[in-house]
């Protein structure tokens, strides 16, 4: 299928939770989508029989500056052969976004990482922890704004 | 709000609730068979294995942070170098690749020759390491030695060309740092005669000897359903019998004018999918990986490498997701710019973290002896899963 018509397929089943597609985006096409209703939509990707999608290649959490965060899921379908980009975005004050780790096993280390560095939650996923920082970390390190703590557990940090 | 977020939580195997028969024992970080710092947390029964948690992180060092604050694109590249440090040509491979997609560029013939020829002998050398190691964890010492022996002839043909042995920065956006030295189509033909003898006797060493198939046929079985929801990539997932590969199924550079096979896991030990399997996945891509290079040296084409390096990196706005075929599965660098000279994100999508997030699935009803045998099945290297 091609992204119009993943695209249209996806508005009339989810409606108001489709928000914009950017079809002549070079060189990925790629579909925003509410984050409440992610799973949904994530499940019916997989599942239909004209979508397919039966990998996750990539999950990204992001930092768009001025306080919004988002996250880019990477979809690929080794059976039909073609691809999807599917952004979601949100504010930094309420960072949560439907997991889709019961859709696609590879999600849920993408989304530890996500919630490690960006801290975005991921409602539904099973065993939300930090994964690549020490558990005791505070702050995400990957936020543009992050500050890089002066003190670790009461050690000096020497940058 | 933050505070809440930010609290430790229990960690995961020792806050469970255990029956009277189960133990959590700590295997890592600094443990021979983990291949680097890595912690695996077992829940046992005894000898059986009721549950894996990976622990990762102890070598991150923030490589997505570094790429945010460089001062343009083509810094990045000795930092890729240093995620999966046994295979340095294959991560700039994707990095540039990405790159250029992201600002049009064409690179000249000669270049893609060269690089393809590079990635082959990256995919080579990491195979032989895999090989190797994987050998040694299951108590064979000597094909360690024969595989280091021979990859060495591999770093020598590297050092010629660019002066580095492991981590290279060869390769550049839109070119190549140097050109190959002459008489390195020679050299490149001596070696690929050689290595194909070579194959031979490590499959008489190693692959076919009756005690290495006991300890990996019908071990730590991946079916391939499992294996797409996991999204495990590379001889991981072509060992579950997924006859997917990149270099066919989503070509990029010059691979589609180069003639091979995909070697699957078949089962012929075992059941297909077993570590077996996955090993000998990585033989066949070895002779494939040879039969590559020979095409690709034949046919190398005249030019200048250094004609398409743009003087100036500073792409438009915009994102891309480049994803190649390394020699541990599909590495992807998901790069977004905001059309100044600096990423403004670098996602790198990392197989070797993806396919050791499948390490429970497999291991699952194992022996603790067996744990060893499936993660070097895995083939990880932990500068990759941490980044």
């Amino acid at each position: 299928m091609t992204p119009q018509q993943i695209f249209e397929s996806l508005k009339s089943r989810f409606g108001e939770a489709v928000l914009e597609a950017k079809i002549d985006a070079f060189p990925d096409p790629w579909i925003r989508v509410a984050p409440a209703k992610l799973r949904e939509i994530c499940l019916y990707l997989r599942d239909d029989g004209e979508m397919l999608f039966d990998v996750l290649m990539c999950l990204s959490g992001m930092d768009y500056r001025a306080g919004k965060l988002g996250v880019v899921y990477h979809c690929d379908s080794t059976a039909k052969h073609h691809r999807i980009v599917l952004k979601t975005e949100f504010t930094d004050a309420d960072p949560h976004v439907a997991s889709v780790e019961s859709v696609w096993k590879t999600a849920n280390w993408h989304e530890r990482e996500a919630f490690d560095l960006y801290g975005i939650v991921f409602d539904g996923h099973p065993d939300l922890r930090r994964i690549l920082m020490p558990d005791d970390w505070r702050g995400f390190p990957m936020r543009k704004d992050y500050q890089v703590p002066e003190f670790y557990n009461g050690m000096k940090v020497p940058y | 709000m933050e505070e809440t977020m930010t609290q430790p939580r229990q960690v995961a195997g020792f806050g469970r609730d255990l029956k009277s028969e189960e133990m959590v024992i700590s295997m890592g970080p600094q443990h021979p068979s983990t291949h680097g710092v890595l912690r695996l947390e077992l829940v046992v029964d005894g000898e059986v294995v009721v549950d894996v948690i990976p622990h990762i992180g102890y070598l991150h060092r923030c490589f997505e942070k570094h790429c945010e604050h460089m001062t343009n694109y083509q810094q990045v590249i000795p930092y890729a170098d240093r995620m999966d440090y046994v295979a340095a040509m294959s991560n700039e491979f994707g990095y540039v690749v990405a790159c250029e997609k992201l600002l049009k560029i064409k690179v000249p013939e000669r270049v893609e020759y060269i690089r393809v020829i590079m990635a082959e002998f990256s995919r080579i050398v990491s195979h032989l390491i895999a090989i190797g190691t994987y050998g040694m964890d299951i108590g064979a010492f000597t094909p360690f030695l024969y595989c280091m022996r021979d990859r060495e002839r591999v770093l020598d043909i590297f050092e010629q060309t660019c002066g580095a042995r492991l981590l290279y920065n060869y390769m550049w956006i839109g070119g190549l740092s140097h050109d190959v030295p002459a008489g390195f189509t020679e050299k490149v033909k001596d070696f690929c005669r050689y290595f194909r003898s070579k194959i031979k006797e490590l499959n008489d060493l190693l692959s076919y000897n009756k005690i290495f198939i006991k300890r990996t046929a019908n071990v730590g079985v991946l079916p391939a359903a499992v294996a797409l929801n996991y999204a495990v990539s590379g001889p991981v997932l072509r060992g579950s019998g997924v006859k997917w590969d990149l270099r066919k199924n989503d070509p990029y550079s010059v691979y589609d004018r180069f003639d091979f096979e995909i070697p699957v896991g078949q089962g012929l030990k075992g059941t297909v999918g077993d570590c077996w399997d996955r090993y000998m996945v990585r033989i066949h891509e070895m002779e494939q990986s040879v039969n590559i290079i020979e095409q690709a040296v034949d046919g190398l084409p005249a030019g200048d490498i250094a004609s398409a390096i743009p003087k100036r990196i500073r792409p438009d706005a915009g994102d891309v997701y480049v994803r190649t075929e390394t020699p541990k599965g599909e590495l992807g660098y998901y790069i977004v710019s905001d059309g100044t000279a600096t990423p403004f994100r670098v996602k790198v999508k990392s197989p070797c973290f993806v396919n050791l997030s499948a390490l429970p699935a497999m291991s699952r009803g194992a022996m603790i002896a067996d744990i060893v045998a499936i993660l070097g099945s895995i083939d990880i290297v932990l500068g990759e899963v941490d980044r």
